[in-house]
């Protein structure tokens, strides 16, 4: 016989008696769980939906009018280059990719193009006051692809429009000028009076991308004779933050400047979210509530059920400590078998309901394990301390009835 | 005890349990406290046992004041040197027989394989060897109050404290019962016992009668042995 022996053979011997506790805090630890497996799958996707979309922020002057995504950077409004700077520099969480640039209508060959001067990575790199500033970092949880792509990659401009290096006489074309101007990988063409490489011709995307020429954004400045100033920047902006308001922290940094973003993805996103972390919060609530009071009224219940066996251990020598112990232990192990089972049933509802209600897949995460054993012991305990405090001091005489 | 007093509030209306009952049992003493209902038999016996304190006086064992220890402290007396036993037998119901023997044995630290070993031998002991491991609800009530006997010496006690032991028995069984304590009592251990009939009380060397919470009889039987020679007063 040992402690554990003892609260076993109890629990098991009376186990109907705890099923309305027992449930409670099942039913609710498996809807917890089940909603935050659910939420965590939906934002992974949705964040690499929003990644696959490349750029979700764009920085233009304040007067600039939005036509399209696409071709936010092609009207003739500019702002100094040094907002990259004032961004690259700033605490700002959340921000990835930056992007500046600046369009300039040029004609080849007869035929008008437009030549957009982009800014490579490594540039960034380069200036020591940028370092540091996690630009670079990818925030975690944003779920978005690796942000190490092979230098030059075609499919890097494509998807992240951004690009590791680019020479002050190099040159990426669109498939569309590529075609007209019959150039591929490796010719040279004239641009603004100066012969570039073509070092890559970018896939076809169906957008005004296929019709630009790409060049180092400096070049294109000093061959525009336009100064140090782009049209927009484009940021590939965490998912996450965004929601946390990352939008309105830009427009404060640069209040001369509009900051848009993708708002129908990244509003559903937004709202999907809040939604869920609501319904978590609230499945919360009850749970601690329904859960921690049915558990209390149990335990209280049992406590007065048990007052003579408690009278008697007393009698034989048991002190109130192990008495308080008992208890304890009990509602240690209905926590633990409530967060085990909860974390089990939780997990089976969202894999079997996470592809109907949310349209993707979903698999079990052991993390939430932890998760739902913490919160379910926490309240089995916490709720049953004050009835094992009061078994503890039973008065033995009373209990045993026999005065 | 010395002078003790013992009242409380029971529907707002003052009641005394015991008004300055002074009282020495030696060791290994065999006394019936008899007397009226609510007389204070039961009173009397759990406060000789640790388990109420008085509103007044004093309880000895082995010469340490009761209650002058902490209630833990008592718990760790009543552990070591007294052995209780019901009524209503107080078998916990979702333990075996010999999960029911084993309990002292647990609290007292004994290690689990040598409890189960001395719960068999006392179970032996009082006859339910083939009943180990039924529950006290599958046992008659004969063989449950020889549960309680067998887990009442389980942790050698010096002091025995019976409440009523033979109440809930047929005349057999109560027999055994009386024997059993009889036994206890030749190995040299003090038993002090409630009891409401007189062939039960005939059965002690020494009866107390307690009449409004007052001693009112204190007798030797006389053909019953006195106490062995050098043995000191224990309560």
């Amino acid at each position: 016989m040992q402690l554990r022996n003892l609260v076993c053979r109890e629990l098991f011997e009376r186990r109907n008696q705890l099923g309305t506790s027992f449930l409670a805090i099942l039913l609710g630890i498996t809807a917890i769980v089940a909603i935050k497996n659910v939420t965590f799958y939906s934002e992974k996707a949705v964040a690499k939906e929003l990644d696959a979309l490349g750029a979700n922020i764009l920085i233009l002057p304040k007067s600039a009018t939005l036509q399209g995504y696409y071709s936010a950077d092609m009207q003739e409004e500019e702002f100094p280059e040094e907002y990259v700077t004032r961004l690259a520099t700033s605490d700002l969480q959340g921000l990835d990719n930056l992007s500046p640039k600046l369009c300039v209508p040029i004609a080849v060959e007869g035929k008008s193009l437009t030549l957009t001067g982009i800014l490579p990575r490594n540039e960034f790199q380069a200036k020591a006051a940028w370092q540091g500033a996690g630009i670079f970092a990818r925030p975690q949880g944003c779920g978005t692809t690796s942000i190490r792509l092979p230098l030059a990659s075609k499919e890097t401009l494509v998807r992240k429009r951004v690009i590791e290096t680019l020479g002050e006489r190099e040159a990426l074309v669109g498939a569309d000028v590529a075609e007209s101007l019959g150039v591929k990988q490796g010719d040279e063409v004239k641009l603004l009076g100066k012969t570039f490489t073509v070092i890559a011709v970018l896939p076809q995307t169906g957008t005004v991308d296929d019709s630009r020429v790409f060049a180092h954004l400096h070049t294109v400045q000093e061959l525009a004779g336009k100064g140090r100033v782009v049209n927009a920047i484009e940021v590939v902006g965490c998912c996450s933050q965004i929601s946390k308001g990352l939008v309105q922290k830009i427009n404060k940094l640069l209040p001369d400047a509009k900051v848009v973003t993708i708002t129908q993805v990244v509003d559903t996103q937004i709202r999907t979210n809040r939604m869920m972390s609501h319904l978590s919060g609230v499945f919360l609530v009850i749970i601690v509530l329904v859960g921690g009071a049915s558990t209390a009224n149990y335990m209280y219940a049992n406590v007065f059920e048990r007052r003579r066996e408690i009278g008697t251990l007393m009698a034989m020598g048991a002190d109130s400590s192990l008495i308080l112990r008992m208890f304890l232990l009990k509602a240690l192990l209905l926590g633990l078998a409530g967060g085990i089972g909860g974390y089990l049933l939780g997990s089976v509802l969202a894999i079997a309901l996470g592809p109907r209600i949310a349209g993707i897949p979903v698999l079990p995460m052991p993390l939430l394990l932890l998760w739902a054993v913490g919160l379910s012991v926490a309240i089995a305990v916490v709720a049953s301390y004050l009835p094992a405090r009061r078994a503890a001091r039973l008065d033995p005489c009373v209990t045993l009835q026999e005065i | 005890m010395e002078a003790v007093a013992k009242s409380y509030n029971h529907r707002n209306q003052p009641v005394t349990a015991l008004a300055g009952v002074t009282l020495h049992i030696p060791k290994g003493d065999f006394v019936a406290v008899v007397g009226p209902s609510g007389s204070g038999k039961s009173t009397l016996l759990l406060t000789l046992g640790g388990m109420l304190s008085p509103s007044h006086g004093q309880v000895f064992l082995d010469g340490c004041s009761l209650y002058d220890l902490s209630p833990e402290q008592r718990a760790r007396l009543r552990r070591k040197k007294i052995g209780f036993l019901f009524q209503t037998f107080n078998l916990v119901a979702y333990l075996s027989a010999i999960e029911n023997v084993q309990l002292p044995l647990f609290l007292a630290g004994m290690e689990e394989r040598d409890q189960r070993v001395k719960a068999e031998s006392l179970l032996e002991r009082v006859g339910l060897a083939d009943w180990l491991d039924h529950k006290p609800s599958e046992l008659s009530v004969g063989q449950q109050q020889r549960v309680a006997l067998a887990r009442m010496p389980a942790n050698d006690p010096v002091v025995i404290l019976a409440d009523e032991p033979t109440g809930s028995l047929d005349p057999d069984t109560s027999e055994d019962v009386l024997d059993f304590l009889q036994e206890l009592n030749r190995e040299g251990r003090t038993i002090v016992m409630v009891t409401h009939y007189p062939a039960a009380a005939q059965r002690a060397k020494r009866t107390v009668k307690l009449v409004s919470g007052r001693i009112r009889l204190d007798e030797t039987i006389s053909t019953i042995e006195p106490a062995r020679d050098g043995q000191k007063d224990v309560i």
